[in-house]
C-alpha cells in the first residue's frame, strides 16, 4: 500500500508540471500583446510597460516560467492586474466556498444517486427501475444553470403558498442568491447535484446488475443469507468499486459545474471569480484560480485512486 | 466437362464485401434497439427543423418590435417575446442550426485529433504512447469546462471559438478509447499477417486498425455531441460564447435570467430545447453503447 502511494505520487508530478505549463501558457498564446490586451486598447504605452514590467513580461519564456512556478511552490501566484491584490488574496474565502458547493453537492449525488441506483437493479425492469432511470436520464440532459433558475423562479420567488402553513415565507421558501445560510445553500446544491446524481445512479444500477449474478451472491442466497445482507453486505460492496471511480470523477466536474451555478446564485465562488476575471482580461487571476481548482482536481483523482484499496483488497496496487 | 467449367465459375465468384456485411450488421443492431431508434429519428427531425425551419418561421429572429417586449406565450407568438420584443420561437428555431453545428462540429474535430493521436499511441506504444497519453492526462487534469473556459479566455468569447474549445476538451476522452481498441486489436494474427505481406504503417492503421475501433467510437461521439452542446451552450450563458444578436440557446437563457418574476418563459423555451436535443443524443447514445458495445459502461 505505502509503495503504491509513493508510485502514485510520482506519477502526479508530471500531470501537475504538465498542468503548471499549460496555466502558464494561457498568457503567453492570447494573439497580440498581453500586457496591451490588459491595459485596454487605449491605454498609454506608460501604463503598458507598467504591466509588461509587473508581470515580467520583458524577460524569456523559460526565465519566465522558473518564476511562476518558484513563486506557485511558495504560495505566490503574482497579483491581480485589476485590483492590485495578491491573487492568493482574491481567491481567499472563495475558496473553501466553491469547496463546500462542490462536496455537498457531491454527497447529494451519492446519497440520491446510490439508493435510486439500487432500487433500480434489485427491481430490475419493474415500474420503479424504468421511472428512475427515466428521471436519471433527464438529469443528466438538463443544462444546470437552467435547472437553477427553473429553482429560482419556484422555489425562491414565484410559489404562493397556503397561508396556514407555518414558518416559511410562502413567497420565498429558498434565497435566490449568496452563500452562507441553509435558505441559501439548498437550491444551489440540488442544481450541481442532479446531473452527478443522474451518473451515480446509472452506474451504481449497471454495477449492482453485474454482480447480482455472480456465483457469491446465489451462494450466498443458497445459505439462507437475508435478502438484505445479500443486497448490502456481499452485492453493494463489490459493486461500489466502479461507482467510487465515477464518484471521484464527479467531484472534479462539480468542480467545473460551480462556475456556472455560482453565475446563477450569484455566489462568490471561484468559478465567479474566473468568470469576471476573463471578462476583465485580468490574467494572472485567470492563472491562479484555474492552477488552484486542477490542483484540487488532481488531488481528489488521487485519493480515488487511493480509497481503491479500501473497497476491494483484490485489486493488485503494487 | 462442363461440371468443371461450373467450378471454375464459383470460385472466381467475387467475395461478400465485408465492410458492407458489418454496416448492415451495424443497422440491424440499431433497428432492434428502439431506445436507439427513437434517438436517431428524433435527432433526423431536429436536423431537418434546423435546415428548412428558418424558412418557416413566422418573424425574424432579429426583429425587435418593443412595444411587444416580454409578451407571454400567445397565437401571434407561441413561445411569447423577449426584453427586445423578439419572437422566442422563431429564434428557438433558428438556435436550432446552431446548436446542432456546435454539437457536430467540435466533436468532429475533436474525434479526428483524438483518434488520430489514439490510434498512434496504440499502435506505437513506448515513448510516442508515454509522451501522448501523458499529455492527455494534463488535459483531463482541468475539470469540466474549466479547459474549455481557458481556452475561449486566450481565443477571445465567439462561436468559433467555442467549438475549438469544446473540441479540445473532448481529444481525451476519444484518444484514451480508440488507443485502448487499438493496443487490443494491434497485437491479433491478421495484423502480423498483414505486416508480413510487408503493408506500410499507414496501410495498417487506416485500413486495418480504424475500421475495428469504430463501435466505441460511434457510442462515444453520440454521448459526447450531447456534452458538446451543455458545454458551449454553457459557455455561451456565462457571455462567452455567442454573442448577441445570435439566437444561441444559451445565451438567450442568460438574457431571460433577468426576467425570471416577470417573464419566466424567456429562459423557458430555450432551456426546454437544450433538455429535449441534448436527452436524444443521450438516448441514442445509451442505444447504440447496448447495441454495439454492451461491455462500455456509462
Amino acid at each position: 500500500m505505502f509503495t503504491f502511494i509513493i508510485r502514485r505520487l510520482l506519477q502526479t508530478i508530471p500531470v501537475l508540471i504538465g498542468v503548471s505549463i499549460l496555466v502558464f501558457s494561457l498568457m503567453h498564446l492570447i494573439p497580440g500583446d498581453p500586457a496591451q490586451i490588459m491595459a485596454g486598447e487605449s491605454a498609454p504605452e506608460e501604463q503598458v510597460e507598467n504591466i509588461r514590467e509587473r508581470l515580467g513580461l520583458n524577460e524569456s519564456l523559460p526565465v519566465q516560467y522558473g518564476k511562476f512556478i518558484t513563486n506557485a511552490v511558495q504560495g505566490d501566484l503574482g497579483s491581480s492586474v485589476r485590483s492590485g491584490r495578491a491573487v492568493t488574496k482574491e481567491i481567499g474565502g472563495r475558496f473553501w466556498v466553491t469547496v463546500e458547493l462542490a462536496l455537498y453537492s457531491t454527497i447529494l449525488s451519492v446519497f440520491l444517486g446510490l439508493i435510486a441506483g439500487i432500487v433500480s437493479a434489485v427491481r430490475q425492469y419493474s415500474f420503479s427501475d424504468v421511472a428512475i432511470m427515466i428521471v436519471a436520464l433527464f438529469g443528466l440532459s438538463m443544462p444546470n444553470f437552467w435547472l437553477g433558475l427553473m429553482l429560482i423562479q419556484w422555489f425562491a420567488m414565484g410559489i404562493d403558498l397556503p397561508s396556514w402553513i407555518p414558518f416559511i415565507d410562502s413567497t420565498a421558501w429558498f434565497k435566490p442568491s449568496g452563500w452562507g445560510s441553509f435558505s441559501q445553500v439548498v437550491l444551489p446544491v440540488i442544481t450541481l447535484g442532479t446531473a452527478g446524481a443522474a451518473i451515480v445512479a446509472r452506474m451504481t444500477r449497471s454495477s449492482m446488475l453485474d454482480v447480482i449474478d455472480e456465483d457469491y451472491i446465489r451462494t450466498a442466497r443458497a445459505k439462507g443469507a437475508k435478502e438484505r445482507s445479500v443486497i448490502y453486505r456481499h452485492a453493494l460492496k463489490n459493486a461500489l468499486i466502479p461507482v467510487v471511480t465515477v464518484v471521484g470523477l464527479q467531484f472534479g466536474a462539480l468542480l467545473g459545474g460551480t462556475i456556472l451555478v455560482e453565475t446563477v446564485f450569484a455566489i462568490n465562488g471561484m468559478g465567479t471569480l474566473i468568470v469576471d476575471s476573463i471578462q476583465a482580461r485580468d490574467f494572472p487571476v485567470v492563472q491562479g484560480t484555474i492552477l488552484v481548482v486542477s490542483l484540487l482536481f488532481v488531488f481528489v483523482n488521487l485519493i480515488v485512486d487511493i480509497s481503491y484499496n479500501f473497497l476491494n483488497k483484490r485489486i493488485d496496487l503494487d | 466437362m462442363s461440371e468443371k467449367k461450373t467450378d471454375n465459375s464459383m470460385t472466381l465468384e467475387k467475395p461478400p464485401n465485408l465492410r458492407v456485411q458489418s454496416w448492415k450488421n451495424f443497422f440491424s443492431k440499431l433497428k432492434k434497439n428502439k431506445a436507439a431508434l427513437a434517438g436517431g429519428i428524433l435527432i433526423i427531425l431536429f436536423i431537418i427543423v434546423a435546415i428548412v425551419g428558418p424558412f418557416f418561421t413566422p418573424y425574424d429572429p432579429n426583429k425587435q418590435i418593443i412595444t411587444e417586449k416580454l409578451n407571454g406565450p400567445s397565437l401571434d407568438h407561441w413561445f411569447g417575446t423577449d426584453h427586445l420584443g423578439r419572437d422566442i420561437f422563431s429564434r428557438v428555431i433558428h438556435g436550432m442550426k446552431l446548436t446542432l453545428y456546435i454539437g457536430f462540429f467540435s466533436v468532429i474535430l475533436g474525434a479526428t485529433v483524438g483518434v488520430l493521436l489514439g490510434i498512434l499511441a496504440g499502435y506505437y506504444g513506448k515513448r510516442t504512447d508515454a509522451i501522448i497519453m501523458r499529455s492527455m492526462d494534463v488535459l483531463l487534469a482541468f475539470p469540466g469546462i474549466l479547459l474549455a473556459l481557458a481556452i475561449v479566455s486566450v481565443l477571445g468569447a465567439s462561436l468559433n471559438n467555442v467549438i475549438i474549445a469544446v473540441a479540445i476538451f473532448s481529444v481525451p476522452v476519444f484518444a484514451r478509447i480508440v488507443r485502448g481498441s487499438t493496443m487490443a486489436v494491434k497485437n491479433l494474427e491478421y495484423i502480423d499477417a498483414v505486416k508480413v505481406l510487408g503493408a506500410s504503417d499507414a496501410r495498417i492503421i487506416f485500413k486495418h486498425v480504424l475500421p475495428n475501433v469504430t463501435s466505441p467510437l460511434i457510442v462515444q461521439a453520440s454521448l459526447n455531441i450531447a456534452t458538446a452542446i451543455l458545454a458551449a451552450s454553457g459557455l455561451s450563458f456565462l457571455g462567452l460564447g455567442a454573442q448577441p444578436p445570435t439566437p444561441e440557446w444559451g445565451a438567450m437563457l442568460s438574457d431571460g435570467r433577468n426576467y425570471l418574476f416577470n417573464a419566466p418563459h424567456v429562459a423557458f423555451f430555450p432551456g426546454i430545447a437544450i433538455v429535449v436535443v441534448v436527452l436524444a443524443f443521450n438516448i441514442l447514445g445509451d442505444g447504440l453503447r447496448d447495441a454495439l458495445d454492451p461491455k462500455m459502461k456509462l
